[in-house]
Parts: structure tokens; sequence; C-alpha cells
């Protein structure tokens, strides 16, 4: 299986050993030589001691989602070594540490084991415990670089880059890298058969997680308040707006912030605080993931009917309860398009990428304040944590964000009287003033009973004309949202449709599929409520494959509860076990329904 | 009697502020409470107060939780802008308002299960904040709006109107704040107006978190004999230990203290507040002297009441997070990105 730049490196390690920074370094260094590649982490909710694993693809073709198959196995965790030799692909290689015996029954025959002592030549070399444990890690590096064929120039640089100011790290790595480099180059036939030659396939792209772009994206959006209760997996949303505001957001001369971050007690303050500041015209927004949610949800429903902008990034995770923390899925679909008691309904946006997480990030603000209304952007545990390449992130200053319907102290002044939930438009949506602009922009916000002139009620008619309005604003939203992507033939009468992360894996899919000579159209949905395309996507399909990452195809329920589809004609795709999707998952289930007489 | 509009008139001789307001400018719709409601009494200390401050109507934001506390911010001042969200949640949504606008003025109505019991831990981290509002919990004793369960701030022996009389400990929000580090603790009674006025108007004006906890009775489930939140209860074991007198900006302090009793607190505006101590021993400038009274009181039955502890000296949440004077939700948001030309810098290092 000879291939270039269409490999799959996995490395198993101990997590809290400095092995994530040594992973960064190769998959950096193969994006330098121009490569596509996809990294993935797979960690424990843990802080040290326990199994980890990276896995790096590396990806001549650009695709985005994890692979199915692992062709270099670095086994560097003595504890999993049993499994890790186990998902070796058959005709790949596993790396491991020789200085000590391996037990004989571990062995494939289809699998060449390449031991190299890395403890004892970093025992040799090094002084200190904790110094040749990191070491042994980066020593790996190298002799992946010999067996990839990667080049070791762009990893010198990539390490000076890191350590600019200190020169005698930079030395001591490369010591490391070049002590399993060579024994690599004497001791194996280098490069593999599987090995990367430099192309022109990453220019103008980035490689970054999704919470530093969303975290990126909330400073260019002008949010002022963050308000937060610390939870995996989106905590780094957090940090990222907090490093960026410390750089940007603060006067070089005086020390002063323009911006605000509370760490709340929980997340029924974080949303209150949220709620607060945006009744008060600042951008604010909190950061969460599925527990956080329910804790939120009382609060969600309250700023739907009291219409209180509110941006909220669900950083989907394992459910139900705890669940796996540190493990992907979109299972809070439901749980966040109808959050809260009564009759409530929120609008959703749904990133597929970190470049999508910067733009929605931005965007969902300009929908919150114009439709006055919690906002909740649905990355996950795939996209916010792990490594994508994306194309350069782009913003015009050109742009004028949407502020929605704020009335000024000069169209106060010419009023003669303001009511707060008057549909003056007939689109549903109606003004709000700020608090201290002008004496006549006085209301009283309330999640009781209200009249639509913002008036305390419990008469039947005067609360149903509120709620009613609400649905008319619901089909503004449905108007202006972002429109689902579309690829669709004419000749296809099938399609397949997803959502966020999704998105990698299906676009691989259809390429496998159309391989076979199973063409299918395509539709990612990008935001609830779902725009009438995706109803006529739907509509013109014999059947629709819908590929989710939960276990009770909660998008499948809300496209026929919200766009009132034909549910014999949706076909779920069920992916709910921690890990992000894969292609060959789709393909394979796709083909039991063709095999089972389904249209394709 | 809700049912019927409030009349808006004034009588032209009625007294006016500074900005030409009346008393009845600084009102709100007609109370829905029980006729004789402790709450009603401390709304129209809450109007006076106001009205003296020369507080322009619009640049108050009163905020609420759920119970029959938190109704009340509709009777008070209706130029304000008001936010009645939900139980036990006021602490948060202050805190978030006060982040955006930190120009506008906050007064934050609670009660004794709003703060005490659902909202216990938002009550206590607004303190530690030391959110700059005031706070004022109407303290009852007793949930009204489902009919008289006891509420955490139940006194051990007190009885209710049915069923066994209360076994816990009860929360005491003045040790509880000042054990937190609160830097304005009040305690007052409904039935006190005179008192009260002048904490309420401290209150507003000092630099950080404001605790007025009013002793404010339920004449429907909480006012019987054996109650000890109920007026006659609390007449007869109402303590003064400090009265403050409220001076405002520019304005001499005339009236003649006694040497040694009377302390003259400056606020950040300029103002003062004169601490007349009723009983000698005490010091409210100390954290550590005023517990141990307040629980021997406590001890021997005694409600204390008054300005109980004062600190000017620390600093509140925007300050000692070192933000900008300028309300954040004034900044405009073209000033708040660093531009195209900086994230192409920022996005490099991510190659």
């Amino acid at each position: 299986m000879a291939t270039v730049n269409d490999v799959v490196v996995k490395i198993a390690t101990v997590n809290g050993t400095g092995s994530a920074s040594a992973n960064g370094l190769l998959m950096k260094s193969i994006f330098r030589m121009g490569i596509p590649v996809v990294g993935k982490n797979y960690f424990p909710s843990n802080i040290q001691g326990l199994p980890t694993w990276y896995e790096i693809r590396v990806t001549g073709d650009g695709y985005q989602s994890r692979s199915d198959r692992v062709d270099i196995m670095v086994a560097m965790n003595a504890q999993t070594y049993a499994r890790d030799l186990a998902d070796v692909s058959s005709g790949g290689w596993l790396l491991y540490d020789s200085t000590w015996p391996r037990h004989k029954q571990l062995d494939r025959d289809d699998v060449t084991v390449l031991g190299v002592p890395l403890s004892r030549m970093c025992n040799e070399n090094f002084d200190g415990a904790r110094a040749r444990i990191l070491m042994k890690n980066i020593a790996y590096v190298g002799v992946v670089a010999a067996l990839l064929d990667i080049d070791l120039d762009i990893i010198t640089t990539l390490l000076e880059e890191t350590f600019a100011d200190k020169k005698h790290l930079v030395d001591s790595n490369m010591k490391a890298i070049r002590l399993g480099y060579d024994y690599a180059r004497e001791n194996f036939v280098c490069p593999l058969a599987c090995k990367v030659e430099a192309m022109d396939g990453t220019s103008g792209h980035i490689v970054i997680d999704g919470n530093t772009a969303a975290g990126l994206g909330c400073m260019y959006a002008g949010a002022t308040v963050g308000a937060w209760y610390p939870i995996t997996p989106s905590t780094s949303l957090m940090d990222a707006f907090r490093s960026f505001c410390s750089r940007y957001r603060t006067d070089p001369k005086t020390g002063e912030r323009t911006y605000c971050i509370i760490q709340a007690e929980d997340e029924l303050a974080a949303i209150g605080m949220v709620l607060g500041a945006a009744w008060n015209g600042a951008r604010s927004f909190t950061p969460t993931s599925g527990p956080g949610i329910s804790l939120m949800s009382e609060f969600i429903g309250f700023a739907y009917y009291a219409e209180i902008p509110a941006v909220i990034f669900n950083v989907q995770r394992t459910g139900p309860s705890t669940g796996m923390p540190t493990r992907t899925q979109q299972s809070d679909i439901l749980s966040c398009a109808y959050a809260s008691h009564g009759d409530t309904r929120h609008v959703l946006l749904f990133p597929k990428d970190p470049k999508e997480c910067f733009e929605m990030a931005q965007s969902a603000f300009d929908y919150a304040e114009r439709l006055q209304t919690p906002v909740i952007v649905m990355s996950d545990l795939d996209i916010g944590m792990n490594d994508w390449m994306v194309p350069d992130f782009e913003f015009d200053e050109n742009v004028v964000r949407d502020r929605g319907k704020v009335l000024s102290a000069e169209q106060l002044e010419e009023m003669e009287k303001f009511y707060r939930y008057m549909d003056v438009d007939g689109d549903g949506i109606p003004y709000r003033t700020l608090p201290g602009v002008h004496p006549k922009g006085s209301y009283f916000t309330r999640g009781s009973g209200h009249t639509r002139h913002g008036a305390y009620t419990e008469d039947s008619a005067a609360y149903q004309d509120v709620v009613d309005r609400l649905l008319v604003k619901w089909e503004t939203a449905r108007q202006t949202l972002p429109e689902a992507e579309f690829e669709v033939s004419r000749f296809n009468k099938a399609g397949l449709l997803t959502i966020g992360s999704g998105d990698g894996a299906c676009v691989e899919a259809r390429d496998r599929l159309a391989a076979q000579k199973i063409n299918l159209d395509y539709c990612r949905v990008r935001a609830f409520p779902f725009s009438d395309a995706v109803k006529e996507f739907i509509d013109q399909h014999e059947v629709v494959y819908v590929v989710e990452q939960n276990r009770d195809a909660q998008l499948r329920s809300l496209l026929l509860l919200d766009a009132g589809v034909d549910p014999a004609k949706l076909v779920p795709l069920l992916h709910y076990n921690g890990m992000p999707l894969n292609a060959g998952f789709v393909v394979d289930r796709v083909l039991e329904e063709v095999a089972r007489g389904r249209a394709a | 009697m809700s049912y019927i509009g409030k009349p808006k008139v004034a009588h032209p001789k009625m007294p006016k502020n500074d900005l030409g307001l009346t008393a009845r400018d600084y009102e709100g719709t007609v109370s829905t409470l029980c006729a004789g409601c402790g709450h009603d009494s401390v709304t129209a200390a809450i109007v006076q107060a106001v009205f003296e401050l020369n507080i322009e109507p619009h640049m108050l934001a009163k905020m609420s939780g759920i119970g029959c506390s938190s109704k009340t911010p509709a009777y008070f001042v209706s130029g304000a802008h008001g936010f009645n969200s939900v139980h036990g949640r006021m602490p948060s949504v202050t805190t978030g308002a006060n982040a955006a606008n930190r120009s506008l003025m906050y007064i934050g109505v609670s009660g004794d299960g709003d703060s005490l019991s659902i909202g216990a831990g938002q009550f206590v981290h607004a303190i530690r904040r030391n959110l700059n509002m005031c706070y004022i919990i109407e303290n009852n004793g007793v949930y009204g709006l489902t009919k008289g369960q006891f509420s955490a701030s139940a006194d051990i022996g007190s009885k209710p109107k049915k069923g066994e009389p209360n076994q816990q400990e009860p929360i005491d929000p003045v040790s509880t704040a000042l054990s937190l580090g609160a830097t304005y603790i009040a305690r007052s009674f409904s039935g006190d107006k005179e008192q009260l006025v002048p904490l309420i108007q401290g209150a507003l004006l000092h630099e950080g978190f404001s605790l007025v906890d009013v002793i404010s009775p339920c004449v429907t489930f909480n006012d019987h004999e054996g109650s000890t939140k109920s007026y006659a209860h609390t007449r007869q074991f109402y303590h003064h230990v400090v009265d403050a007198d409220f001076v405002p900006p520019a304005e001499e302090i005339k009236a003649a203290y006694a040497k040694g009793s009377a302390m003259p607190v400056e606020l950040h505006d300029g103002s003062k507040i004169v601490l007349r101590k009723v009983d000698e021993q005490y010091d409210p400038t100390s954290r550590a002297s005023a517990f141990k009274y307040l629980r021997e009181r406590f001890n021997a039955g005694e409600i204390t009441t008054g300005l109980l502890y004062m600190d000017e000296s620390r600093q509140e949440m925007h300050d000692l997070m070192g933000n900008t004077r300028t309300p954040m939700c004034q900044l405009p948001l073209e000033s708040l990105n660093p531009g195209a030309g900086e994230l192409k810098k920022i996005l490099n290092r991510y190659r």
C-alpha cells in the first residue's frame, strides 16, 4: 500500500506528559509542507495519568473528517498496547519503545513492528525524570519524521517560533528529535511506503480549533460582556476571548478594559448576567455545554418571552447526564430548540467548522439583536476542541452590524408614547429601548403575562395576542437566518442531509459512494427554524438520509416538527458512540439501506 | 383596590425636588399587595428616598425576582426601567446589567425566600463581587404567594398560623452579608420610615454592595401571636443601635451631635452619612465586633437595627477588574475590533 500524502498516524500516550505539544508539532510540520491534515484528540476527563490518543490524518485530497483506519500507530502507552496494536490496519506499522521487552504474544503477522529504544536514548542524553519523559515524547516526532519523510528544517523552524525567547529549549528538543530521526534512518528503510511529499494544498489556510475561532469572533462582533461557568468542552472559548481581549481591548496607556468577563457561580447566574447585559444594550454571551443548557433553561424561556437578545454557545458533549465530557455528540438539538417550560422555541445556528464558528459568532449577535431572542450556536467538542484546517477568516470592515430595532433618544423624543411589544412593522419584531437613554423609553420587563403595551395581564385575549405575535416573529426568523448549503442534481432520487460537524464525513462519503455509482444530493442545514428550501429539498427526494450524532434522531424529529415533511422519507443514520463521525460509517449505512431496497 | 387607576394629579403646592418633580412623580402603579403589608411601607420609603436624592427616574433600574416583594418595583418610580426576572435570580441579572451600564443606579428588591433559599447562591456571589447596587430584602419569614410556608429566615420557635413551630436555624441576611464582606449593611423595620429612608439613601449612593434587610411583616400569614416577624414582636424587640442621617453633597452638617457618638462618613459622590450611635459600644467599622454584638443581641432575642457596618474603602466590581468608566453598552461597536489588517496577523499564528 504505497501512498503519498494519504496516511493516518495515531499516537497513544499518557495524558499530562507533554505529548500534546509533540503531536501538535508533528501535525503543524506536515501542514507547513503544504499538505492538508486533520487532527483529532481523544482525551480522558482527567488531568494526568490516563490514556490519550492523537490522530493525524494526512489527506492530500483535503477531506475534513477523521479516518476509519490507522496506518502507523505510535504506541507509547504500555497500558493500551494490546488495543492499540489491534487498531492498526492490515499492512500498517506499529512503533513502540523497545527499551523494555514486549510481550511476545502481542504480535500480528500483518503489522510491521518497529522498536526504538526511546527511553534508553533519552535517559542517556538528558538529566532529570521530567525532562526524560518530555524528551521521550519529542523523540518519537523524530522517528515519525524519518518514517514519513517530514522536512526537519520545518520542524526546526516551528520550534524556533514556539520557543522564540528560549533557545536552549529549541536545542534540547531538536536533540531529542535527532535521536529518534537518526535511529530510524539507521535501522529502518526510510521513508516507508506511506510517505508525505511537499505540495501546495494549504496556502490561504490556517489550523485552528472552533472554540478559539468563536472567541475571536466574539471579539470581532464587539461583545463586551461574557459570563460563564467553566465546563468541558466549552471552557477554551472564554479563554480565547479573554486572551484576545487582553491584547486588543486593553488601553495600552491606562490599562483600562473595554470588556467585562465574569466567572459566574453557576450556569443559572451566567445566563442571568447575559440577559441583564443584553437588556442594557451590550453584546453579551455565554459559552456552555449540555448540562449548562439544562440549568439555563428557565432563563432561556424568559428571554424568549420578554424578548431579550442572548448569544449562547453550546459546545455539545456526549450525554445524557454527565455522560462522557470529553467525547463529542450532537445530542442537545431538541433540548436547545425547545429549552424551557411553556411554548418556547429558539433560534439555532449550526457551524460546520472553526471558520463558521468565527462567522456565526458574529452573526449570532446580529440575529439575536435583530430578532430580540436567544440564539444558540450549536458547536460540539469535535469542532470546538480539535484542530481543523480551514480557509483564512475574513473580516469586512465595511459591513455595518445589525443592532436591531433599538429606539434612539431622538426617536423617542419625537414619539408620543412608547409601547414595548407592539408589532409596528408587521414582522413580529417590536421596538425596544435601552435603560437610561430617554425618559420616554422606560418600560417594565417581565416574564409574567403581559400585553402588547408591556403591562401585566391575566386577560386571555391580551396574553394570546402576544404569544401569537411571537409566532409571526418566528416566521421572520425563518426568512432571516443563513440558508442551508445544497448540492443538487436533477437526476438523483436520494439525498443526504446533515448539520454541523457531520459535513466533513458526508462530503467524503458522497465521493466514495459516487465511485460506486451511488449518487446522493446533499443538504447541510445551517439554522433552525428550517428554511423553505430545506423542506423543498426533502419534498423533492424519494428518500433523505439524515446523518446526525445522537441516538434518538433529534434532527429528524425537529424536521418533522418544524418543516412538516413526510416522515417516511427521512431515514436516520445515527452515530453516537462519542467519537467524531467518519465517512466509512456513512458509506456503510447508506449501502445497507440501498441493499434493503431504498432509493439511491 | 388594584382595579382602580391611580390618579396622577399632584397638588400644586406639593414640594418639588431639584429636578422639579414631586413625590407623585416617583410613584408607581397601585399596589396589589394585602392591605397593611409591610412591603407597601418599604415602597413608600423608597419613593421618598429617591425623590429626595433627585434621581432622574429613567436613570434608575428596578430589579427583582419572584414573590410578593419582587412585585413591588411596579409600585414605585414608573419612569424607571424595571426588570422582574425569575425566582432567586435578580442578583445575576443586576450583575449583567451593571456590567453593561455602570452609569445607572440599581435598586434590587427581594424577599427572604428569593434571597435566602432559591437565590442564596446568587445573593452570596453578588456580595462577593461587591456589585454596586442597593439590595433590599423585604423580610417577613414566610412565603406569601403560596400561602404561608416558613422561609429560611424564620426564627426557631416561631409559630405558623397552622402546624408546628419552626425548628431550623434561621439564615440571617445581615450576619451572612457581614461574613461575606458586604461593604454597606443595614437593618430596619418597615414600620420605621424615619430610620429606613436615610438607610436606603445611603445604600443607593454607596459605591459597592449595600444590603438593607427590612423586617416587613406579612399581615396575612405571619402577623399572629407567636410569630417573631409580626408587627407586635418587631416593635417590642426592635433595638436601634446606630441611626444614620443622610447629608447631600455641599450641604453642611448642622445638627448637633454629641461628641464621640456621631461619625460622618463621606460617600463617593461627596455626600455624607452621619452615624449616630445609640449604643456607645457599637463600632460599625469593625466586622469582628459588629458580628459579636449582633450574635449577642440575637441570642437575647433582640432585633438589632441601623447602619450596622460600612466600608467605603473597598473597590466595586468594575474597579476591581480595571474596567473603563464608559458604560460598556455605549462603546461603539467599530471601536471594539482591531480590524481586518490585524486579523491577518492573528491568523499567522495559526499557520
